[in-house]
């Protein structure tokens, strides 16, 4: 009954931000809790309207620290979850963030990034909150995250976040930008027995048999939603696989490095990025977002000008593709990294080339996007 | 026979006294539990499992959730679904649990720190919305965990290690700022009443909406030391000696001060549509049944 109008079969002129709620709806999210924030907050308008169509629950919270809170207790309920927000409140959903991966919770956290640092530039763009996305929480873990760069990609992406967050158990971070958020262009939307969704791992183990954070061969550990009986407890506090609380160095040592292997060993199968006239390149674009939008012209003007450039994009940001780096580094002269911050992706470049091929970041403070010819001429300094 | 129940449903045997009469309702694997002598934490959860048994509630379908402290201690000891949330946000947690499962009853159990100091700001705005909740919110009037610090219920001139001369700044009077923002049930009991505490939450444990429970609690090690209350056994004397039983006073006048009388009973037992009834009512109707 609901499917027809969960699923927006069609092509579309659509915003990104749109696109983005429909692609939470495609995946079966039926909750969604969120706090007004430009340039966000239309996905959540777009969640007040749409969600009460398909018998999902849209709640307005007091805040991004509620809002953060709210789709992890739903998701324990047994809904598919998802909160959007950007800079100011992306700040303000680190602590529970954490609480999420500690409890190894599905949800969907969208950020839609703007000019930062504080309240910053509401109405413009930045990408300046991905080193924000991989570290913002305190404590160690492992996190993923995905950078769309159209509004096809943020209904796609977001469809696939809860997707990840499901198989991995963890939440998975949505970083959008304004620009993406706030475009048009064509969406198309697949009829619904297109799309692949993953279902949540429910356990098919007895009440008293089943622990909350007891990992199989998979490292991944099977749900329970509260009100069936397993009468499980979940806390932040560090925890054994029971998910008692336990203080000391051994199982903070099981914990965390049972949060990490669950991403590390998988990345291979969570990672994807685009590779662009890569084959003959001595120079490589390392960007994502909008700004690689603007680097695919640079790149254009840098064939048409003879050299030979490719470009690497990030789709997945985190984890981040290291072996992709390394591989690529010995065979080039140079990588270029275009992003609206002041080198943040381009530190984990630097890092991974080892030294093997310059690392060149293509600077911006946000505000506006970058000019192709800026980074044009980036590319030939790095040739000359 | 003799059968625990450690983990899990299982059966419990009333009548062998080798087994704890609330076993069943406890994760014994976690015993020892952390709270100090004459605690009224250790009060406060039997007066929840009783007041749970006498219910008549599938307790399988009800859920714990706090957040940090002493108290927030007590989901990890009952063996229902229960949830251990970071510091003040057991509310927009519970919000969530509570809306994606309707079949759910969710109970908030934590101190005073959490839900009107970091918390407060959930605790108003759950309360505005009536979501479907019921607080147990156990105040002693300070945050006994971290040792004996001032915190938002901690009376003007009583001591707190961060209030070394004294606290200088007013209290919250946690039924007033309940009632004040839409709870439907707001009720005050001493951990000395442990009959009526038992009996409001065996009421209040089926009915809709946000109900807010308070339980005046010593906290022996901090705040009573910091305070020269004496022991536990004085500061029980002392809540039989100064707390004055008025079902329906107006919260307004329920202010508790470093000495003085407590008032205590059911200050509010309403309704009112909860956040789920609007929502149901108007918004789902009209969004799925066209214009």
């Amino acid at each position: 009954m609901a499917a027809d109008r969960r699923v927006l079969t069609g092509e579309h002129f659509m915003t990104g931000d749109h696109a983005c709620a429909e692609g939470a709806l495609a995946a079966g999210c039926s909750f969604f809790a969120g706090y007004p924030i430009t340039p966000s907050t239309e996905i959540a308008e777009r969640m007040a309207l749409r969600l009460p169509q398909v018998e999902g629950v849209f709640i307005q919270m007091e805040d991004e620290i509620a809002s953060m809170n709210a789709i992890l207790g739903a998701a324990w309920g047994g809904a598919k979850t998802m909160t959007c927000t950007s800079g100011p409140g992306f700040s303000l959903m680190m602590e529970n963030l954490g609480l999420g991966i500690v409890m190894e919770t599905p949800t969907v956290l969208v950020n839609i990034q703007r000019g930062g640092p504080s309240t910053g530039l509401p109405t413009l763009v930045g990408q300046a909150d991905m080193m924000q996305a991989r570290w913002g929480s305190h404590g160690h873990y492992e996190i993923i995250a995905l950078c769309p760069n159209s509004p096809q990609e943020l209904f796609d992406h977001t469809l696939k976040a809860f997707n990840l967050s499901e198989q991995y158990r963890i939440p998975v971070l949505v970083m959008g930008d304004e620009s993406v958020g706030h475009m048009s262009e064509k969406v198309v939307i697949p009829p619904a027995d297109e799309l692949k969704i993953t279902p949540r791992n429910y356990t098919k183990k007895k009440p008293g048999a089943y622990w909350p954070h007891e990992v199989g061969d998979d490292d991944i550990p099977e749900m329970v939603k509260a009100g069936d009986g397993y009468r499980i407890h979940v806390t932040g506090l560090t925890h054994d696989k029971r998910g008692y609380p336990i203080i000391d160095a051994k199982t903070q040592d099981w914990m965390v490095r049972h949060l990490i292997d669950k991403i590390q060993k998988n990345k291979h199968k969570i990672i994807e990025v685009e590779e662009i006239e890569l084959e003959d390149a001595e120079v490589c674009i390392v960007s994502y977002g909008i700004s690689s939008r603007v680097s695919y012209r640079a790149m254009e003007l840098a064939r048409d000008a003879g050299i030979k450039c490719g470009m690497l994009r990030l789709i997945t940001a985190w984890p981040f593709c290291e072996d992709k780096i390394r591989e690529l580094a010995p065979r080039l002269k140079a990588f270029v990294v275009v992003e609206n911050n002041f080198g943040q992706m381009s530190l984990e470049v630097e890092r991974c080339a080892c030294g093997k091929c310059l690392t060149r970041l293509v600077p911006h403070a946000g505000g506006d996007i970058h000019d192709p010819e800026v980074v044009l001429k980036a590319i030939k300094e790095t040739v000359r | 026979m003799n059968k625990t129940a450690a983990t899990g449903p299982s059966t419990v045997y009333e009548d062998d006294l080798r087994v704890h009469p609330m076993a069943h309702f406890l994760r014994m694997d976690r015993m020892p539990h952390i709270w100090c002598s004459s605690c009224g934490l250790g009060s406060t959860m039997t007066c929840f499992i009783m007041g749970l048994k006498e219910s008549g509630l599938d307790e399988e379908k009800v859920a714990v959730v706090s957040g940090i402290g002493c108290s927030g201690r007590m989901a990890g000891y009952l063996n229902l679904d229960s949830f251990h949330t970071t510091h003040g946000r057991a509310i927009p947690f519970a919000t969530g649990l509570s809306l994606a499962n309707p079949d759910l009853r969710v109970v908030v159990l934590s101190g005073d720190g959490d839900i009107a100091a970091i918390g407060g700001n959930h605790l108003i705005h759950a309360a505005r919305r009536n979501q479907d909740m019921l607080i147990v919110c156990v105040n002693n009037f300070t945050y006994g965990m971290t040792g004996g610090q001032a915190g938002p219920t901690t009376p003007v001139n009583a001591r707190g290690t961060t209030a070394p001369y004294g606290a200088y700044e007013y209290p919250f009077n946690l039924p007033y700022l309940a009632m004040a923002s839409g709870a439907t049930y707001v009720v005050r009991w001493t951990a000395l009443h442990l009959r009526r505490l038992k009996n409001s939450i065996a009421e209040a444990l089926p009915k809709k909406g946000f109900r807010f429970i308070e339980v005046i609690s010593p906290c022996p090690t901090a705040y009573a030391h910091l305070n020269r209350l004496g022991s536990g056994l004085d500061l029980m004397r002392a809540y039989h000696d100064n707390s004055v039983i008025k079902h329906g006073a107006d919260p307004r006048e329920a202010d508790i001060g470093f000495t003085g009388k407590i008032i205590v009973g059911k200050f509010l037992d309403s309704e009112r549509p909860t956040f789920r009834d609007l929502m149901v009512e108007n918004v789902a109707r009209k969004a799925r049944g066209g214009r």
